[in-house]
């Protein structure tokens, strides 16, 4: 197969759902996250279990949710609990290995705004805001984030610190008391990116297939460093890429929409 | 004691001009028939509690039945932005807009603390980020027995609070199923609370440990079929994906917007007329 049978959109949901192991308790953010937890449902790891804020533990959804609560979540769950038992029970208590979320600006300590652009009070852009991010970031094992890349996404300063990751960098995160690991992993369209032991900044592990490191750099807003080991992405196998797109062409007749 | 009654008549009893009002449902269930009514009565100054506010609070904040909104996630969920919350917060249009902003797990402790009728919840979260900057209703409380700092917020104990249920007995015992959200607390928490239901039936027959809440809890009940459309009843209708999808257009313009509610939501008596108003496509032309 060569490079060009598959889009840069499907190398990032394929590399981020090959992060999930098999058997793992992941809570499962809209979108991105969710393509990407149930696309590792229907291949290497069956036994994964998608819980959704709304409620549904073990959720087996056959399309691809459009909301965080749609039936079809309730309806393939292994029990639905109350949304408070969701944030207070499970992952509270300490029962969620990973936090899988999307993110509209990171910065190099991944710390993550989904809240405004520009000012909180007078905003260029107001975004839908914190939802259950915090939380899942402060509490879960480790975090994922999924999210694309560019000079828009990927800035030196982000305006309103809606989730913490590394806040300033090296154990100011542990500092403070915050159990879970923070974001281990950050897949994007161009390539895979984990924080430098040390320093927790974030720097490029892994390049997907057909990215240069100065595509990568010119759609980063800092003066992004690579690992000192950076390999190739593995491109999609036949086997990941077809089953995305009949998910992906289930859930498109299903929502009545061809996008 | 539940008194059956019109959702016009309901809302009338209920819901006044500068009330703190609840509308839950997370993403399942959501009251939309009665959001419409609280339109259609012009209600004006409420204090609007939702985690997710959803289409039916773009709806009621652009027809500037808000004042004030408490929530944690203002999205279209799967499709982008809410424009009517945006523009009002954005550019103040059709008039300013207070905004309480939290996490989805602080909205739950709170729920949870209001029907509990404790002042406020604990919880561990709002970790080292900036909403408790922009919030002062987030602050911390020490743990008496181990000397941790905790947060704490206060408890949503709304003037009323309204959900949308499957269905009720002729007692008004009221039955929910499916992702259940916070309805519950949001009604146990009220000082008043409205259920609309898809029908009533003789025998509830819950299942053990069903979502059940006693008649003698709920203030009215009304009949009110799909009454969470676009969103969904499980077991009576899905989740109306494209009608989510067409609010983007509709939403984005103040115009479009307006015609659709006066045509739609004001020209209806109800939300029967309204569903055939709009008459299954999408979500309706907005009119001339």
């Amino acid at each position: 197969m060569s490079e060009a049978d598959f889009t840069t959109n499907e190398m990032m949901t394929v590399a981020a759902a090959r992060m999930l192991g098999d058997g793992t308790v992941c809570f499962v953010g809209i979108g991105l996250p969710s393509q990407a937890a149930n696309l590792a449902r229907l291949t290497h790891a069956p036994e994964v279990v998608l819980i959704y804020e709304s409620g549904p533990i073990g959720a087996k959804p056959d399309i691809l949710p459009l909301s965080i609560g749609d039936g079809i979540l309730a309806q393939s769950a292994d029990t639905v609990v109350p949304t408070h038992e969701i944030f207070r029970y499970w992952l509270q208590g300490g029962h969620i290995d990973v936090g899988f979320l999307g993110a509209a600006q990171i910065d190099r300590f991944a710390n993550i705004n989904t809240t405004v652009i520009g000012s909180y009070h007078r905003p260029k852009v107001r975004l839908p805001g914190a939802g259950g991010a915090p939380e899942i970031a402060d509490q879960a094992g480790e975090v994922f984030v999924i999210m694309h890349q560019g000079r828009r996404s990927f800035v030196d300063k982000i305006d309103f610190l809606t989730t913490a990751g590394y806040l300033d960098g090296g154990d100011a995160r542990e500092k403070l008391g915050i159990k879970g690991k923070g974001p281990t992993r950050v897949i994007t369209d161009l390539c895979i990116l984990a924080p430098e032991p040390g320093s927790k900044e974030l720097v490029v592990t892994s390049i997907h297939p057909g990215v240069t490191r100065e595509k990568i750099r010119a759609a980063t807003g800092w003066d992004l460093r690579f690992a000192n080991e950076v390999i190739e992405t593995a491109q999609p196998t036949q086997t990941e890429l077809s089953t995305l797109r009949a998910f992906l062409a289930r859930t498109a007749r299903a929502h009545g929409d061809d996008r | 004691m539940a008194e059956f009654c019109s959702l016009r008549d309901a809302v009338a009893a209920h819901v006044h001009d500068g009330d703190t009002v609840t509308l839950e449902g997370f993403t399942h269930l959501i009251p939309f028939g009665a959001g419409h009514e609280l339109i259609r009565q012009r209600l004006r100054d409420l204090t609007l509690i939702r985690m997710t506010p959803d289409l039916i609070f773009d709806q009621l904040i652009g027809m500037g039945c808000a004042a004030k909104v408490v929530f944690a996630w203002g999205g279209n969920p799967g499709v982008g932005s809410l424009h009517r919350l945006r523009d009002a917060v954005e550019n103040h249009w059709p008039q300013p807009l207070e905004i309480e902003e939290h996490s989805h797990a602080g909205m739950a402790n709170a729920f949870v603390a209001g029907a509990s009728n404790l002042p406020f919840a604990v919880l561990r979260g709002y970790k080292a980020n900036d909403l408790a900057k922009f919030n002062d209703r987030i602050r911390t409380v020490t743990c008496p027995f181990t000397g941790e700092e905790l947060a704490a917020v206060p408890a949503i104990r709304p003037d009323v609070g309204i959900i949308h249920a499957q269905r009720a007995d002729r007692q008004g015992n009221v039955l929910i199923h499916g992702i259940v959200g916070l309805q519950k607390e949001a009604v146990l928490g009220a000082e008043r609370s409205i259920v609309t239901v898809e029908e009533i039936v003789d025998r509830l027959d819950p299942p053990a440990n069903s979502c059940v809440l006693p008649h003698w809890v709920v203030d009215a009940v009304a009949v009110v079929p799909g009454g969470a459309h676009p969103s969904y009843a499980l077991g009576y209708y899905e989740r109306d994906n494209p009608f989510y999808i067409a609010w983007d257009a509709i939403a984005k313009d103040r115009e479009v917007f307006t015609r659709w509610v006066e045509r739609h939501v004001l020209g209806t008596t109800d939300f029967s007329e309204f569903r055939a108003s709009i008459d299954g496509a999408g979500a309706g032309e907005a009119g001339p």
